[in-house]
């Protein structure tokens, strides 16, 4: 079953490239996720995950910086 | 008559629009704000080939929706102004994210033409475009550019004129829903083409329809059928119970998921290298041990520079009022005492002197800020601050507004509103002030170098400027604690590529921010001036009264007996435990107009007292001044004035933005007292301190 391997983006260590599964916001902030390239099935690649600390991820030929927050609110696979 | 051409300029941020407007309208430019609200607005004006061209830049955003200021003012923009064209402005080498602000002008049936910017890059990295197969794709003109080099710039204005010529069109509408969205879509359009007439007649069909499935606020309100309304909540919930999703993030997939065929059909990729010199530099300065360092290494290089270099031209711009000074006093015989000659040497040419003498300091910092601006390192500066922001309660994207702050509150206050947060906003929007501004800068200016030795300067400046940030950590964390409780937002931020900023772009940033500090001084600091020199020339004391007293002691009678002497010595004894005296608490009152009329104004009383000791030649440059200074008080004072200076009541413009953008009086006066209670505490310590262990 695919939901079991279904994790928060802040649990993926730097290097590693996951698919986001969905965005756990509310709509106001899953439209603006969603207007900068962050939409279901997208790849993400995490650039850096320093704790305590933002990340940084690089999505469709762009880097992004996230708050920690934001990362625990992202869902991927 | 040249026919007349309204273009809007759209894009995301990062994607060099500003290089575009720069590249068309060169420095023709006129900054104002859209009407009501406070999202600055850029407006060029130029002729070409019979046309004259009025272009409009949008604020950059990532979509059109209506959940921030800057995409509503952009849309409605498009919706209200009617522009014959719309450029948006595209990242070639990020093309699938920026195209996605293309779908929705294109649904918003825009006359549109797309600029591949940043084409040379695009290049390097090995992108190919088949262009004419996109352009048929997106159904609008597309022009490769490259903004900062001037390419494209005929090609884009020929694709402008053409396309402007063709009014609105109807497009075949290539991004497709789905089945079940468009068949809501097609519902909702039967019932708003018979129900909303005037509304569909601005807005077109499709587009209303689709922002109305999309649960858009500004639209929502207003339709006015309730059949309508009714239709969209059934739509809506429909669509959740089979996507099990909100429709509008499944229209933004569908949305992408358009744009990607369209660039699998049409970009090819030769080689694959991703911004990798961009990582190699990210891998240093934003290095968890490096990172902090690097980043007030640069920041101390800023603040010396300003000092190192401003020294030069300020000399010159001394000298020149040293001497306008002295030749129109010359006008008048030696010895008389005109009320005119006292108006324009000591009032004009004293007090806006002493502000435009600074402004070489202004420029380079503004210099050294557009250079972190546009060279992509601003954005890493969050990402490194945020390590430190979030401990205080804030996010690294505060830190933005604050370093800004450096430059001048006002626009600070307005960057706050990157914050989408209330609380972020609020507490951000307080500690603003404590940030050491460009007219706080020319305060420093004129006492550190007359306190303290030369090699000390950088370090003084450097601890002023530390002090402040401090300082604004205690306000934020307390604040966070008290007042403004409550989690801190997650955010969201996208880093640039660094680039190499162009000389052209740099410039033209430098003279806006010039020129507006050059309005401020030459409308608000000669106002001031002008009313302090009557405060403080006038009432005059009767003839019988100055009998028998010296020059000198004359002099001094006339000035207490002015209304700015009788305040600032009623003042004095609230000010004498800071080492104050009345002197300079008069030079404080007026400081809250604009902190750089501290400046003139104490220029303006020290000429007064310069002519009680005999020494009348007019002659007020900074240098004279700093003199004045030396002789009548010690460093200490010197040093608690800064401070002083620094904490106190912001300026009448930050107040009246503080209220504009908080949209209340209450959190102004808040910050206008809370700041100088805080002011008052701070400088008192240090001085009784500083006073104990020198004493």
């Amino acid at each position: 079953m695919e939901n079991e391997k279904r994790r928060p983006l802040s649990n993926v260590r730097a290097g590693e490239t996951v698919t986001l599964a969905g965005i756990e916001a509310g709509r106001g902030l899953h439209s603006r996720l969603a207007s900068m390239g962050l939409v279901t099935n997208v790849e993400i690649t995490v650039v850096s995950n320093n704790e305590p600390g933002p990340f940084v991820i690089s999505v469709k030929n762009s880097k992004m910086m996230l708050g920690r927050g934001m990362a625990h609110k992202i869902m991927v696979l | 008559m040249d026919k007349k051409i309204k273009a809007a300029l759209a894009g995301n941020p990062n994607s060099g629009k500003t290089s575009i407007f720069n590249m068309l309208t060169g420095a023709h430019q006129h900054v104002g704000n859209y009407p009501g609200v406070t999202v600055e607005k850029k407006e060029g004006t130029f002729k070409y080939a019979g046309f004259e061209i009025t272009l409009v830049d949008l604020p950059g955003t990532y979509s059109l929706s209506a959940y921030s200021i800057e995409e509503l003012v952009a849309r409605n923009f498009v919706i209200e102004e009617h522009p014959d064209v719309v450029v948006d402005i595209i990242d070639a080498s990020n093309i699938e994210r920026n195209l996605y602000l293309a779908t929705q002008l294109i649904e918003m049936n825009a006359p549109l033409v797309l600029a591949f910017n940043m084409s040379d890059m695009a290049e390097q990295r090995g992108l190919k475009f088949d262009i004419g197969q996109l352009s048929k794709l997106m159904e609008a003109e597309i022009v490769p550019t490259v903004g900062n080099k001037g390419k494209g710039k005929i090609e884009l204005l020929d694709a402008i004129i053409k396309t402007s010529g063709q009014g609105k069109r109807q497009r075949i509408h290539k991004v497709h829903y789905g089945e079940e969205i468009e068949h809501e879509l097609a519902e909702i359009g039967m019932l708003l083409a018979d129900k909303e007439q005037q509304l569909v007649e601005n807005h077109g069909c499709r587009w209303l329809a689709v922002k109305l499935l999309e649960h858009d606020s500004d639209i929502t309100v207003k339709v006015h059928s309730r059949e309508v309304l009714e239709a969209v909540t059934a739509g809506i919930e429909h669509l959740k119970s089979i996507f099990a999703d909100e429709p509008e993030i499944v229209m933004a997939d569908r949305r992408y998921g358009f744009i990607s065929g369209a660039c699998q059909e049409t970009i090819k990729t030769t080689v694959e290298s991703r911004h990798s010199t961009s990582d190699m530099i990210d891998s240093i300065v934003t290095n968890r041990i490096l990172g902090l360092p690097i980043f007030l290494m640069l920041m101390y290089l800023v603040f010396l520079s300003t000092f190192k270099i401003g020294k030069y031209p300020m000399g010159w711009l001394e000298q020149f009022f040293g001497w306008a000074g002295i030749t129109i006093a010359g006008f008048w015989p030696v010895g008389s005492e005109s009320w005119l000659k006292s108006l324009l040497v000591d009032g004009v040419i004293g007090g806006v002197g002493g502000v435009i003498v600074f402004l070489p300091n202004i420029l380079l910092l503004f210099l050294a800020i557009a250079l972190l601006e546009d060279s992509g390192y601003m954005a890493r500066a969050a990402f490194i601050m945020d390590r430190v922001m979030h401990k205080i309660g804030l996010h690294g994207k505060s830190f933005i507004p604050m370093l800004i702050g450096f430059g001048c509150s006002v626009p600070a206050i307005m960057a706050t509103r990157i914050l989408e947060n209330k609380r972020n906003r609020l507490t951000t929007m307080m500690a603003i002030p404590l940030m050491s501004c460009g007219a706080k800068l020319t305060i420093y200016m004129l006492i550190i170098p007359a306190f303290f030795e030369e090699k000390w300067h950088g370090p003084m400046l450097w601890l002023i400027y530390i002090i402040g940030i401090l300082l604004s950590i205690v306000v934020i964390k307390v604040l966070r604690l008290t007042v403004f409780k409550g989690e801190t937002t997650p955010f969201v931020m996208e880093l640039p590529p660094y680039r190499m900023p162009t000389g052209k772009s740099v410039c033209i940033h430098m003279w806006h921010r010039g020129w507006m500090y050059l309005r401020k001084a030459g409308t608000i600091i000669l106002a001031v001036s002008i009313i302090l020199w009557v405060a403080m020339s006038y009432p005059k004391p009767s003839d019988q009264s100055l009998e028998g007293l010296s020059a000198e002691q004359a002099q001094q009678k006339k000035l207490e007996h002015s209304v700015i002497g009788r305040i600032g010595q009623a003042i004095e004894p609230a000010l004498k435990p800071l080492g104050f005296d009345w002197k300079i608490g008069t030079a404080l009152i007026g400081a809250t107009a604009a902190k750089e009329v501290f400046v003139s104004q104490l220029a303006i009383v020290f000429a007064v007292s310069s002519q009680e000791a005999g020494g009348a030649d007019g002659e007020k440059s900074a240098q004279n001044l700093r003199e004045k200074l030396q002789a009548n008080y010690t460093p200490l004072t010197g040093f608690c004035i800064m401070l002083f200076c620094l904490i106190y009541a912001p300026c009448v413009a930050t107040v009246a933005m503080t209220r504009q953008e908080t949209n209340s009086w209450g959190w102004a006066l808040f910050q206008f007292f809370g700041l100088t209670a805080l002011a008052y505490v701070v400088t008192l310590v240090v001085y009784q301190i500083g006073n104990s262990i020198a004493g």
